[in-house]
């Protein structure tokens, strides 16, 4: 027993040897022309001898620290708590959402000009986690390439106000019907794939999308982006110091007061405040509609639902256009915040962490979503320092959520659709 | 009623069904028979639409449905009970039957739910159970209570039996036969020929993938070849 141990605490530590000393013992050097190969520092090599230690003993004692995990598991705060009552949950959810919007209207004015920032793009990640949120959670259809969208409004605004002068507030219904339009086209061929499959393909979309804005240099500039994207005006107020579009009136004139540049960041992000709340609002009212309950029946059982002349390939398509809408409609916001869009915004990595957020946030709970939206967002700024340990503490996450909420943070609630009481005109809530 | 013409099958190269031709009546109950994997659940798939006929022709009313899609089949007129069941288990009893009056108005919803909670009662007491947690029993009755909702004319059972008790068997064939009352035409599939035969008017014996007999209900049970194959001597 403790000789098998061994030889596999011994193998797992040649494994780790293995892998890291290439990756982190040696460095390539460009040298003039040629390219040379070096070693790393002592303490580079002190780090390599120490995690293979520790991957050694670790697997020789694994049964013992395994045990110990155990207890682990006995301390974790969220454990133990039963689940609430249907009816109580249904109204602390509401009151929670309610008591979240309200806070964050009056939030800005007391904060910073970087947490506003920063809560701007919070808010375009839970626009973004709650379209998804309707793809994976809903419908069940694991979509990887979810950014693809995200990029198609962020640039058809950078390129309708470059080629055409449109204002965002003319670009915002454009780019998010562009984006859903995409989202039908592509999910005609890609939704009678399954799982794995489909997870694939559209995997492979996003990327094709991003390749592809990279590689129109003619109509996107190509890997230099897009500038000078306007921010959004109010009533044709505009909030820079000067006047940019004719026509245009400035915020601090009309309104005779100093100008001051955390008008425009607390605006956008008030904006992007109603418009999440819009996204918030529109979802919670299709999951009670009866396209609501197609998807979720579909995701239940594919058979059973097709078996009531449910068609696969309407409620499959439905849930992947209204996701892709509210993903253009997230990119428009992003291309005006940012006021520049590249395809490097775009990358694999955001589809990721959109992805990350609904599965923190529990697979179709709109608050978990929120919730997860500000932890997956916020956390990575707190800890600026570890920034490139990014990735890590993610991963880390993640484990830890598996070992403890495998359910999520907040598991979905089941609308419960009562026939009597819609009858009567009150509809039930998740 | 529903016709099938001559029909074969294909999942890829492999020929499921060679050339299967079954009639049934309106009001009729019509049992298939047959082994394990005979072809019963691949012939009710071909009058479904998935898959669909690779020659022959599905007559529904007269109207020949082997080509359309199977959303346009399913709401048709025909409702089928899947193998297996497939209740949708994180739905309560009856959010599954809701979801079953998916395409007919509320009014008729509600009215169809007090039929099918009248044909099963016990449904009607666990309403608000999720239906993943019910028993096998249960959630059989669940299945046909949900097709039940979207308003057959015809229904078609594959192997309600399937892994039940003997005494839930008796109770839902008993169903089974109710249902004949309301007008609704019964084509049942089943591995349990003894009490499928008993309950048909006619019948058919399905053996890899083609029928082999065909007679009324009584006959086949009297016939020795079916005693001797499928009901243990
Ligand atoms: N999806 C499928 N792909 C390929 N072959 C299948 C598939 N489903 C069934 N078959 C084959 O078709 C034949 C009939 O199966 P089936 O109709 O399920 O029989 P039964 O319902 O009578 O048990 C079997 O030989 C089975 O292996
Ligand atoms: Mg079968």
């Amino acid at each position: 027993m403790i000789a098998q141990n061994f030889r596999h605490a011994l193998f797992c530590a040649f494994i780790t040897l293995v892998i890291s000393y290439p990756i982190l013992g040696l460095n390539l050097e460009a040298q003039g022309i040629s390219i040379k190969l070096t070693g790393a520092e002592t303490q580079t090599y002190v780090g390599i001898a120490l995690a293979v230690l520790i991957v050694f003993l670790f697997q020789l004692f694994r049964p013992a620290i395994l045990g110990g995990l155990g207890r682990v598991k006995a301390l974790n705060p969220l454990v133990d708590r039963q689940p609430m009552p249907q009816e109580k949950r249904i109204r602390f959810e509401r009151v929670a959402l309610v008591l979240i919007v309200l806070g964050a209207m009056f939030w800005p004015f007391i904060a910073s000009r970087g947490a506003v920032d920063l809560a701007t793009l919070v808010l375009i990640y839970i626009i973004l986690g709650l379209g998804l949120n309707v793809v994976v959670g809903l419908a069940g259809l694991l979509d990887l390439g979810y950014v693809a969208f995200y990029a198609v409004g962020a640039y058809t605004f950078g390129l309708l106000s470059q080629y055409y002068g449109f204002s965002f507030w003319m670009s915002l219904p454009i780019g998010a019907v562009l984006a859903a339009a995409f989202g039908f086209v592509l999910g005609f061929p890609v939704l009678r794939l399954r799982g794995d499959y489909l997870a694939i393909v559209t995997l492979g979309f996003g990327e094709i999308i991003r390749i592809l804005l990279n590689n129109l240099t003619d109509l996107t500039n190509g890997p230099d982006g897009i500038g000078g994207i306007p921010d959004p005006t109010l009533f044709g107020m505009e909030f820079g110091r000067r006047v940019k579009v004719e026509g245009n009136t400035s915020f601090h004139e009309v309104f005779n007061i100093p100008y001051d540049s955390t008008h425009k960041v607390i605006f956008l992000y008030l904006i992007t405040l109603i418009l999440a709340v819009f996204t918030l609002f529109i979802i919670r009212r299709l999951i009670r509609m009866p396209v609501g309950r197609s998807w979720e029946a579909l995701r239940e059982d594919e058979i059973a639902a097709r078996s009531l002349g449910l068609s696969r390939t309407a409620v499959k398509l439905s849930a992947f256009t209204i996701g892709a809408f509210f993903a253009g409609f997230a990119g428009t916001i992003f291309a005006s915040k940012q006021g520049f869009i590249s395809p490097e915004s775009f990358v694999f990595l955001e589809s990721a962490i959109v992805l990350a957020i609904v599965v923190l946030g529990g697979m179709g709970s709109q608050l978990g979503v929120i919730l997860a939206a500000i932890a997956v967002t916020i956390l990575p700024e707190l800890a600026r320092e570890f920034s490139e340990y990014r990735m890590l503490v993610f991963g880390a996450a993640m484990v830890l959520m598996m070992v403890w909420r495998p359910q999520g943070l907040l598991p979905m609630t089941r609308v419960h659709i009562n026939l009597k009481k819609q009858e009567a005109g009150v509809t039930d809530h998740a | 009623m529903l016709v099938l013409e001559n029909i074969h099958t294909h999942y890829g190269k492999i020929e499921a069904l060679h050339g299967v031709s079954v009639e049934i009546q309106k009001g009729e109950i019509v049992s298939l028979i047959g082994a394990n994997g005979a072809g019963k659940t691949t012939l009710l798939m071909t009058v479904c639409g998935d898959p669909q006929a690779s020659s022959g022709r599905v007559l529904f009313k007269g109207e020949d449905i082997t080509h359309k899609p199977t959303a346009q089949i399913m709401r048709s007129g025909i409702a089928i009970v899947p193998e297996g069941r497939r209740v949708f288990p994180g739905l309560t009893v009856e959010e599954n039957l809701h979801m079953g009056g998916f395409f007919t108005s509320k009014q008729e919803i509600r009215k169809s739910q007090d039929h099918v909670f009248e044909l099963f009662p016990r449904l009607k007491e666990r309403r608000n159970q999720r239906a993943g947690t019910m028993s096998g029993g249960e959630q059989q009755m669940l299945a046909i209570g949900r097709a039940l909702m979207t308003k057959p004319e015809m229904i078609i059972l594959d192997e309600p039996s399937l892994g039940l008790a003997p005494l839930i068997i008796k109770q839902i064939f008993e169903i089974i036969s109710t249902l004949r009352d309301d007008g609704i035409t019964v084509f049942l599939v089943e591995q349990n020929a003894k009490q499928a035969l008993k309950l048909a008017d006619r019948g058919y014996v399905l053996e890899t993938g083609r029928i082999r007999l065909e007679d009324s209900g009584a006959n086949l049970l009297a016939n020795e070849d079916v005693q001797k194959a499928y009901l243990g001597g």
